[in-house]
């Protein structure tokens, strides 16, 4: 993982300068009864504002872990937290939890994937957005609280807003729902937003809105964005860059439009391979990745991904015995695997292009 | 709302005359299938060795050899227009409400219920604040550090506190606090309205020792409710929004946790308010448990009759109050 200390920026089409958040060799390890849960171990990526980043993978792959880490998130005693998350160049990781409590709702904001139970059933959802604008704008009377929460929920599309404002989250939809805690998320102009799985919850038909409705407001405020997903369809809309997660490690990272038309990782193939797609033929059925994620406390030597790996013996045992490293494929484009950039080339190009 | 509150009272006025219906049936049916006649019913509300007299004017009175439906209707007719008695030489008036009249010592049931019920209540309040009091808040401190010093000892203590009955706590207490330290001597009800002070220092022991039982109970429920509700999603988005954890705990958590205990806590209150019958007895406390429990010694059925009605009332209104208070408290329920 040494390699990941370097600056992938430096070799990505930098767009403007620093970036805003940069996340450096984070590993969040749990101590657990069973043994150390390796919950994320070892990514590093960094993210400008006004750019989207998309975090791929299977459940327990770590997304949700690095989305709470940054947010500061993990209470638990047993969370193990290292590594830097800077943020405009601030180290949260180093600073005080009442600091990242000031910085939380204001610079970083998250939306969550079910929408429901994301808001508290007894409090209007005026009374939850008021509640959101007010700990960070403590000057605020209550009615340029409430004159904002319509703002917001106008904005985000819920019609007539100050009357839906003393609506109880049950009487909501779950779109609607998502939307107010969308304008809850966005209530502080936070210059980083987190959306864990937001449209996991949420029907077919309202997905599509939501998606839109984040990327309108990411042109509007200009705030960086994270999308956690396991859904590489809802990356492929939004994201600008994708970083695959696999075991708690990055697998591969790049601009989206590379990584889906050159993906260099097996698993990311198989990703690409278990997706249903419209822009192209018919398959006859789509391909799973066969067998099941990684226990996290007992990690597979070598590379994480090698028990299912179906190149894992084009290594010549190294899979078995050696992580790989993330090296560079292409520009910007980095990918950690052991079979030669040539042998993955042929591979994708011969076997796995014409299946997807 | 308004017509949910409406809704609510009706139900609660027809449950409680189905209460009367069935208690008045056992009271007055069950004997018959029992095989008594009406003569040995009739014996049961007079003294030791009835005179044949008495037994006559008592079936006369009471309509024992009229149907079952009409005695209830009399006694409910009595509930709101009193009644008359022809018994020994002078009638005897039983005053609105009329729940029954006490043929054996020649009193009227309501008048003499009635003014035991400030004892009951100052009982079962002041236990009831010192309860909810202490056993919420060692509740959420216990959640909050879980697994901590504070956590194991109060829940050490609160397992004492469930499986030690009041007449053991409560002897003990004035066992040590009146008889060995008389710190507490010569305990005796003093009405609130003559001298508050007198009434807290009289008081004190029996509220402690009931609401020992009862924190202890509260403690290991409002534990139990916010360690779930901590961990609620609604949680994770009150930090995410920058709250200070103590709003995150108090407006958010402890809110939630506190909905369930506020039901058992109607249940609760109105049980204690139809009488703490133990807990009168260990402190000779002159409150309705008392009267209960004499009545049933007695074998003085009016009496009983009565007591169980009051205690019936009592749940029934402080469950409607707690079905108030729930709509209050959490909105899901009020459009159901």
């Amino acid at each position: 993982m040494t390699d990941l200390q370097k600056t992938p920026a430096d070799s990505a089409p930098a767009p403007l300068g620093d970036p805003f958040l940069s996340v450096r060799d984070l590993r969040i390890h749990f101590d657990t009864d069973d043994g150390l849960v390796r919950s994320v171990d070892g990514v590093s990526f960094d993210l400008h504002k006004g750019r989207t980043l998309g975090i791929v993978g299977e459940s327990g792959s770590g997304k949700s872990v690095t989305s709470l880490g940054i947010m500061g998130l993990h209470r638990s005693k047993r969370a193990r937290i290292s590594g830097e998350i800077l943020l405009d160049g601030e180290d949260l990781i180093a600073a005080g939890p009442d600091r990242v409590r000031q910085l939380r709702g204001r610079e970083l904001a998250m939306i969550f994937q079910d929408p429901l139970t994301a808001m508290h059933p007894y409090y209007t959802v005026g009374a939850q957005i008021i509640e959101a604008y007010r700990v960070h704008h403590p000057k605020a009377t209550k009615k340029e609280a409430r004159a904002r929460a319509v703002e917001m929920l106008d904005r985000v599309g819920i019609p007539q807003p100050d009357r839906r404002l003393d609506d109880y989250p049950h009487q909501f939809s779950g779109g609607m729902r998502q939307r107010a805690m969308i304008a809850m998320a966005l209530v502080n102009d936070p210059s980083l937003l987190i959306a864990d799985e937001p449209t996991t919850a949420l029907d077919v038909t309202v997905q599509a809105q939501i998606l839109d409705l984040i990327r309108d407001l990411q042109e509007e405020f200009g705030s960086a964005v994270i999308i956690i997903t396991h859904d590489l369809g809802v990356v492929a809309e939004l994201a600008d860059d994708i970083l695959v997660m696999y075991g708690g490690k990055c697998v591969e990272r790049g601009p989206a439009a590379s990584l889906f038309d050159a993906p260099e990782h097996p698993y990311t193939w198989g990703l690409l391979g278990s997706m249903p797609r419209l822009d192209r033929e018919l398959q006859e059925r789509l391909v799973p990745v066969k067998g099941t994620p990684p226990s996290l406390i007992n990690v597979p030597s070598g590379c994480a991904f090698h028990p299912r790996c179906p190149y894992a013996a084009l290594t010549g045992g190294r899979s078995t015995s050696e992580v790989p490293v993330l090296t560079e494929a292409a520009p910007g484009h980095h990918a950690a695997c052991h079979l030669a950039a040539d042998e993955r080339h042929r591979i994708f190009t011969e076997e796995i292009a014409p299946r997807l | 709302m308004f017509a949910y509150i409406i809704r609510r009272i009706f139900a609660a006025a027809a449950l409680l005359l189905v209460v009367s219906a069935v208690t008045f049936a056992i009271f007055f049916l069950l004997p018959r299938f029992a095989g008594e006649t009406a003569d040995q019913l009739a014996a049961q509300y007079i003294g030791k060795n009835p005179s044949p007299e008495a037994i006559a004017a008592v079936k006369k009175n009471l309509g024992f050899e009229q149907p079952l439906y009409t005695q209830y209707w009399h006694f409910l007719k009595g509930l709101v227009s009193g009644a008359e008695y022809k018994f020994g030489p002078e009638p005897a008036t039983c005053h609105v409400p009329c729940f029954g009249y006490s043929f054996k010592n020649h009193l009227e049931v309501w008048p003499e219920m009635t003014s035991r019920i400030p004892v009951t209540i100052s009982l079962a309040i002041g236990a009831a604040v010192l309860w909810l009091v202490s056993g919420i808040t060692t509740g959420v401190i216990s959640a909050l550090k879980p697994r901590s010093v504070f956590d194991r000892l109060s829940m050490g203590v609160a397992l004492a506190g469930v499986s030690l009955p009041v007449f053991f706590t409560g002897a003990l207490l004035l066992t040590v606090f009146s008889y060995e330290w008389p710190i507490l001597d010569n305990l005796h009800y003093v009405d609130f309205t003559e001298d508050p002070l007198m009434w807290a220092r009289n008081l004190i022991l029996p509220w402690i020792s009931l609401a020992f039982l009862y924190s202890a109970l509260y403690a290991r429920l409002t534990r139990a409710g916010m360690l779930e509700t901590m961990s609620e999603d609604y949680i994770r988005t009150a930090r995410a929004k920058g709250l200070v954890e103590r709003k995150v705990v108090v407006k958010h958590g402890l809110r939630s946790a506190l909905t369930p205990i506020v039901t058992i806590f109607g249940m609760d209150l109105g049980l204690l308010l139809g009488g703490a019958l133990i807990t009168e007895q260990v402190f000779s406390l002159n409150g309705v448990g008392q009267f209960a429990v004499q009545a049933i010694n007695d074998n003085d059925l009016p009496k009983v009759l009565g007591v169980t009605l009051l205690a019936a009332f009592f749940i029934v209104v402080c469950n409607l109050v707690v079905d108030l208070l729930y709509a209050l408290v959490d909105p899901r329920v009020r459009l159901s």
